[in-house]
């Protein structure tokens, strides 16, 4: 009878070949877990090399200053002696460290570089390099008169000063103009005068302008996801492709035909003046401005609130509605309390979505923004085409990223990363 | 949601007022791509509808700026290069989503959460950052002003969609199919190709159009990464609308919107026959 007592239970469970069974087992498990390594280590590699290097390659543009202590690299650390809360300018030794970089730099013909990094800090440098550069091999000792008459920035305590604060490796300089601070005379950080702070105007301008397209987005994609959301299958599938034409649509596409219907000979003032509602040299100013920037970026993100919106409206049960009413609530009452709160996970989704969105905004604000309609990453576009300050642009850059992780990690506490739909 | 027969007045009111507002909304999403289409056919080279136009006489009417665009070297270059970037950034990114997408989806992938969140990165970031970024480091190592550069640049933007939608597909995945497929002698790679790739197809498919879409329609990257040489079809328009606007670009509008259509169309094939397959009802 004991016949199950009496059969050999061995200490460890093995498998066929000897090995433990608990060891086997986590022998597989390794293996299936690298498997999934495996795969997805291409990809992982692919957006490091393509995406990750090159992201933080512009934060290090943000504070790197490699051009000053490598073209003056005598001056930059002969001058680390020097007091610069005197009145007095530099010695000697400093114009003789000086001589020998420019001499270098003048061969290497790389002495208009530093020129031109110092000319972001303090307007003058780089025509004071320019100058001196051609000067410099001629020069004789005492290098500091010869220097003074070459230009006499060069006796300027002020100078000095910015030379001294730029000859690090790196550098708070892009950060401090990109949030519209400034040293002073003394090398103190000043905040600038009102009508210059433009940086810190142009960030709020951004945030505002992104948080009126959301609420726009909202007001106008609420009414039709839920008309979508409602309808039978058939009607409501036609009606969607109203949403997903415009979605598939190439922005470039979109944003020509607004300036088409916005323009001054454009169709909304041609049926004005129709109409006669306008005179016809009085036509409306209603693109190049802030008005064309939001009608059509209004226009370019509405889908990305209705899809999200109307996926979570999809999914609330009609039940929900009725029993409200046969409790006696009247359907706008029903509406407020019962339907609306079962869609909050959807505004959230498709507000961050079109507002993490339109805070990066290129593309439209360019084409139709005018001036009082271009956002902060114009300017981005701006310092790294035309004023090639690319360091400025690295750091507006890495705040904008700040803002946007920011506002990501809010996203991912409220719908999670997962639940991002495409539609 | 008729409205039901016990309906009192306001609510009838409502009703019809609720409808209207919907017809109106949509049909501020419509009336600009569809405004973009007649206004191709413009006689003049002007933005604007002329009164022969409203006239619907045909003189206002012609082709010549769909001839301007088939003719012109500027556009003809601009569309071989767009093609020829979107085509091979979505070969790469579309293997290459493929891939990490099955390893995401096995129940072993330690860290599902946070490789995920890298992984689609590039879709989160603004664009006017990555194209900072990729300007920087590409013209470091000597990739700026080339098509691969190019091609390397979109192919990293377009992976989190084929990411996106093929682990959308894998999730309705039945994983004892490849058991069984190795159970009855099938390497892994054989299984791959004849049990995986057919099952996984509509998703993968719908990926490659999605990152063939972000290839085609991106320009902010193009810009700085890419040079006159790289000029794509929306870098044309881009500069087209910059500097002279003329209506040929709104002829190239018009066969993108074309495009876009039969695109759509094809997506909406693919999720229908997708549905069919796993067995669900169709939507």
């Amino acid at each position: 009878m004991n016949t199950a007592a009496d059969t050999v239970v061995p200490e460890k469970l093995v498998t066929a070949d000897g090995t433990p069974l608990k060891v086997s087992l986590a022998r597989a498990r390794r293996r299936a877990r690298n498997r999934a390594l495996m795969l997805v280590a291409p990809l992982f590699l692919f957006i490091l090399v393509t995406f990750f290097i090159p992201i933080f390659s512009m934060l290090f543009r943000s504070v790197e200053n490699n051009i000053v202590p490598d073209t003056l690299h005598r001056t930059a650390v002969a001058i680390q002696g020097w007091d610069e809360s005197g009145d007095e300018i530099p010695s000697e030794e400093v114009f003789e460290a000086l001589h020998a970089d420019f001499v270098e730099g003048y061969e290497n013909k790389s002495i208009g570089q530093p020129g031109r990094r110092l000319n972001y800090e303090k307007p003058g440098f780089s025509s004071l390099f320019r100058k001196s550069g051609r000067r410099a091999t001629k020069m004789e000792p005492p290098y500091k008169e010869a220097f003074i008459k070459v230009s006499k920035d060069w006796g300027d305590v002020a100078y000095w000063r910015v030379l001294k604060r730029e000859s690090g490796n790196y550098t708070k300089a892009y950060y401090l103009s990109a949030l519209d601070f400034s040293y002073d005379e003394e090398g103190n950080v000043m905040k600038n005068p009102g009508k210059e702070s433009i940086y810190v105007t142009l960030f709020w301008r951004t945030m505002w302008m992104s948080m009126l397209i959301t609420v726009l987005c909202l007001i106008l994609a609420y009414p039709i996801s839920y008309l979508l959301s409602t309808l039978p299958a058939r009607t409501s599938n036609l009606l969607m492709i109203l949403v997903l034409l415009p979605f598939w649509t190439s922005l470039l596409v979109r944003t020509s035909a607004w300036i088409a219907i916005l323009q001054q000979e454009g169709v909304i003032n041609d049926i004005l003046v129709w109409f006669g509602f306008l005179a016809d040299d009085n036509r409306l100013a209603m693109i190049h401005n802030q008005v064309g920037t939001i009608v059509a970026m209004v226009h370019v993100l509405l889908p990305f609130m209705v899809l999200p919106l109307y996926s979570v409206m999809k999914n609330i049960p009609p039940s929900y509605m009725r029993a409200a009413r046969s409790l006696g609530a009247n359907p706008f009452t029903a509406f407020v309390r019962v339907y609306m709160p079962n869609t909050v996970p959807g505004i959230g989704a498709g507000a961050i979505l079109v507002f993490i969105i339109s805070i990066g905004y290129y593309i439209t604000p360019a084409l139709v923004g005018g001036q009082s309609g271009t956002l902060i990453s114009n300017y981005i576009a701006y310092h790294l085409e035309s004023s090639l300050n690319w360091g400025l642009a690295a750091a507006l850059g890495a705040i904008l990223l700040g803002l946007v992780l920011a506002l990501y990690l809010l996203y991912d506490r409220i719908v999670g990363i997962d639940n991002m739909k495409l539609g | 949601m008729a409205l039901p027969a016990h309906a009192g007045r306001i609510e009838t009111i409502w009703y019809y007022t609720f409808r209207v507002i919907c017809g109106l909304i949509f049909f501020f999403l419509i009336a600009p791509i569809v405004i973009i289409v007649p206004l191709s056919f413009n006689a003049e080279p002007f933005f604007t509808f002329t009164p022969e136009m409203l006239a619907l006489d045909p003189a206002g009417y012609s082709f010549e700026w769909y001839k301007d665009f088939f003719t012109d070297a500027n556009w003809q270059g601009a569309v071989q290069n767009s093609f020829i970037i979107a085509i091979f950034s979505t070969l790469v990114s579309t293997s290459l989503g493929t891939i990490a997408a099955l390893g995401l989806s096995r129940a072993e992938m330690p860290a599902k959460t946070v490789v995920m969140g890298i992984l689609i990165s590039p879709m989160i970031v603004p664009l006017i950052i990555s194209a900072a970024g990729m300007f920087f480091f590409y013209t470091d190592i000597g990739l700026a002003s080339t098509h691969l550069g190019v091609i390397l640049a979109h192919a990293a933007l377009a992976t989190p969609f084929v990411v996106i939608t093929v682990t959308a597909t894998l999730v309705g995945f039945d994983h004892s199919l490849t058991r069984a497929a190795a159970t009855l002698g099938a390497s892994p790679v054989t299984t791959f190709f004849r049990v995986i790739v057919p099952l996984i197809l509509p998703g993968v498919i719908s990926g490659a159009l999605f990152a063939f879409v972000t290839s085609f329609d991106e320009v902010v990257v193009v810009k700085f990464v890419g040079s006159y040489q790289q000029r794509t079809i929306p870098w044309a328009m881009f500069s087209g609308i910059r500097e002279q606007i003329s209506p040929t670009i709104l002829a190239v509008a018009t066969l993108l919107i074309v495009l876009s259509i039969s695109l759509l169309a094809t997506i909406e094939l693919l999720r229908r026959r997708n549905e069919r397959l796993r067995g669900m009802s169709p939507g």
